[in-house]
């Protein structure tokens, strides 16, 4: 016979308030896992979008002068004087802080060919990391290899070329691999070649004209990470595609805190229903109290068997409320995020469920102090008077 | 000295005009091994007398004083810990907790002392046949008769054999016959040097003890011995029982 014998006792023969206790814990640490495991499992649908939205990060050569076009529209007659950005310094980016968030790297060299009679713009570009970086792009027969171009449908409609025909581009025989499906980008007006292949037709080895990188930002530092680009390659202008990202970000965050705010109230108003609980509990004992402390019990021994009972409670209320809001967050994740939250996982995360327990724990704990320590300083001959 | 000592006990309850003094200066002198009853009308103040002797209730004034450990000078977990060490309480009504068994009953005041659950048993084994509940450990309050209740009640107060049983009325729920059951357990254990202050209201039951004591409006106006309650007494007057687990932090005057 322990203090533990008699705290289990008083739980089993008083189920009604311990399962009031318990539903009360329960309740306000599955919404806080719901809601911290909802956030997570968001931004992760965000993140997933993201990447979907391929480049974020664009590395232009600086200039003095500004741009004269607007929506594609060219307003002509202004000639930029266009630098270069040696490829070898794109190396640097992979030695940044956050190089970790860097998904791809896209060089490309920008130069006018002709074709023909035609005058047109040869992309060089790295087909490796284009899936990457032009996720939207569908081609019809292959990507090209060495002396194969991809050639944009407009481009292609101009120039009257099927995939398998042949192009003099600068004098250089080129073979259409593939041709892009409309994508209503600048990209249906160009023809695409391998990176070396292009900046051997350019005249531009070794030089790129632009850069895009894609950042696979959880939590986004993405101005952070164009910061830190920016030290590494100083003779360039790296700007962000932002309104996507900071959009995005902005609503989770307002979501977020008001998760955050929701759970706050939640947790309260568990640890009122278990103060609530606890304490007529403890009044409903005054006489045992009376009893223990009459035959010997100090203060602590009775404090102890209040705040065992709730500790076993709350443990049970902490590991069950893990599931029980991850099971709602797998339950209400289809209403919230895109694509009814296909492809999203909400995993098993350790330290959610370890934060879960001892959320529980420290709840139930402290709603239950006061009633302890109402319990073990009751008057003993006031206790007895009682029966 | 005595075993146990009341100097000018005084207990008052409230202030002011509203103030009533329940015990208005009690002395006494108890021998360990001895037998008190403790008559009077309600309201004389025999309980809270027996509540101050039961270290549950502070006095206002005065000194309550045990084998020369002042009960209150004590602070309170070692005040916790005499009741443990010295003392073994029946209530008038059992007061047994209801959901556990007879024999955890009887083990209660056990739980905080230091030994094994083995140990445990046994002693609250011990207890149940001393009072006559051999092989009723398991039940559950409910499940035993009045008398038994309170047969467990005194096995849970002799189970960490205290030198002082504390009786409130220990007959004032039984019938004449379990009552008499009842006075003869505490005769052996008083027998066995067990010192014994009981409160009861009845006269019979007060004839067992060796010294009668009556109150009346918290005073001690009468105090005469009794020759059947005498009986053995001389033979074990003076000889003290050893608490089971007394810890050696109690200061003595």
């Amino acid at each position: 016979m322990t203090l533990k014998d008699i705290a289990f006792h008083n739980l089993k023969r008083r189920k009604a308030k311990a399962a009031f206790v318990f539903v009360g814990l329960l309740i306000g640490v599955s919404s806080v896992v719901a809601f911290i495991s909802l956030v997570d499992a968001l931004t992760q649908n965000i993140n997933h979008k993201l990447e979907q939205y391929g480049a974020n990060i664009l590395i232009v050569p600086k200039t003095e002068n500004l741009s004269l076009s607007y929506g594609g529209l060219s307003l002509g007659g202004v000639l930029f004087e266009m630098e270069e950005i040696h490829q070898g310094e794109l190396g640097k980016i992979q030695s940044i802080k956050n190089a970790q968030n860097v998904a791809a790297i896209g060089p490309m060299v920008l130069g006018a060919v002709k074709v023909g009679k035609q005058r047109v713009l040869l992309a060089g570009v790295d087909f490796e990391v284009s899936p990457i970086l032009r996720p939207w792009w569908k081609v019809k027969g292959t990507l090209p290899e060495k002396n194969g171009v991809l050639v944009g449908s407009e481009a292609a409609r101009v120039l009257g070329v099927e995939v398998g025909s042949h192009l003099q581009v600068n004098g250089r025989d080129l073979k259409v691999s593939g041709l892009l499906e409309e994508t209503g980008s600048q990209d249906d007006q160009i023809l695409f070649a391998g990176l070396s292949s292009a900046q051997s037709i350019l005249g531009k080895k070794g030089r790129i004209s632009m850069a895009e990188v894609a950042a696979l930002c959880s939590g986004c530092p993405i101005e952070e990470m164009v910061s830190q680009i920016s030290q590494v390659l100083p003779g360039a202008n790296v700007m962000a595609i932002k309104q996507v990202v900071k959009g995005r970000m902005e609503t989770l965050d307002h979501f977020r805190k008001f998760a955050y705010v929701l759970s706050a109230i939640v947790v309260l108003v568990g640890g009122l229903v278990v103060l609530v609980t606890m304490m007529s509990s403890v009044r409903e004992r005054t006489a045992e109290i009376g009893i223990f402390r009459a035959i010997g019990f100090r203060r602590s021994h009775v404090m102890r068997i209040i705040l065992l009972e709730a500790g076993v409670v709350s443990a049970m209320a902490g590991v069950l409320g893990y599931f029980v809001g991850l099971g709602a967050t797998k339950a209400v994740l289809p209403f919230f995020a895109e694509g009814h939250g296909h492809g999203i996982e909400v995993p098993m995360d350790p330290l959610l469920a370890g934060g879960a327990f001892a959320l529980a724990l420290v709840l139930g704990l402290l709603a239950s102090l006061y009633p302890a320590l109402l319990a073990a300083r009751m008057d003993p001959n006031e206790a007895l008077r009682t029966l | 000295m005595s075993y146990v000592h009341v100097d000018n006990l005084v207990k008052q309850y409230g202030n002011g005009d509203a103030s009533v003094r329940a015990v208005k200066g009690i002395d006494l002198k108890i021998q360990a091994g001895e037998w008190l009853a403790i008559m009077g009308e309600s309201g004389s103040g025999k309980s809270t007398l027996l509540s101050m002797m039961g270290a549950l209730n502070t006095p206002t004034s005065g000194r309550y004083i045990v084998d020369e450990i002042d009960v209150y000078a004590l602070g309170q977990d070692e005040r916790a810990d005499f009741r443990k060490n010295f003392l073994g309480f029946v209530f008038q009504s059992f007061h047994l907790v209801p959901y556990l068994t007879v024999a955890e009953n009887v083990m209660l005041p056990l739980v905080t002392v230091r030994t094994n659950r083995k140990k445990k048993r046994t002693l609250a084994e011990e207890a149940l046949t001393r009072v006559g509940l051999t092989g009723k450990g398991e039940r559950l309050p409910n499940q035993i008769s009045g008398g038994e209740q309170e047969r467990v009640a005194i096995a849970r107060a002799i189970v960490n054999r205290p030198p002082i049983l504390l009786a409130d009325e220990p007959t004032g729920n039984l019938d004449t016959k379990t009552s008499r059951e009842i006075m003869e357990l505490l005769q052996a254990l008083n027998s066995g040097g067990m010192t014994i202050l009981m409160v009861t209201h009845n006269p019979e039951c007060a004839l067992y003890a060796r010294r009668m004591l009556r109150l009346s409006d918290g005073l001690l106006v009468q105090e005469e011995e009794t020759q059947k309650g005498g009986e053995g007494y001389a033979a074990r007057e003076g000889q003290k029982m050893i608490p089971f687990s007394e810890p050696s932090t109690f200061s003595r005057i």
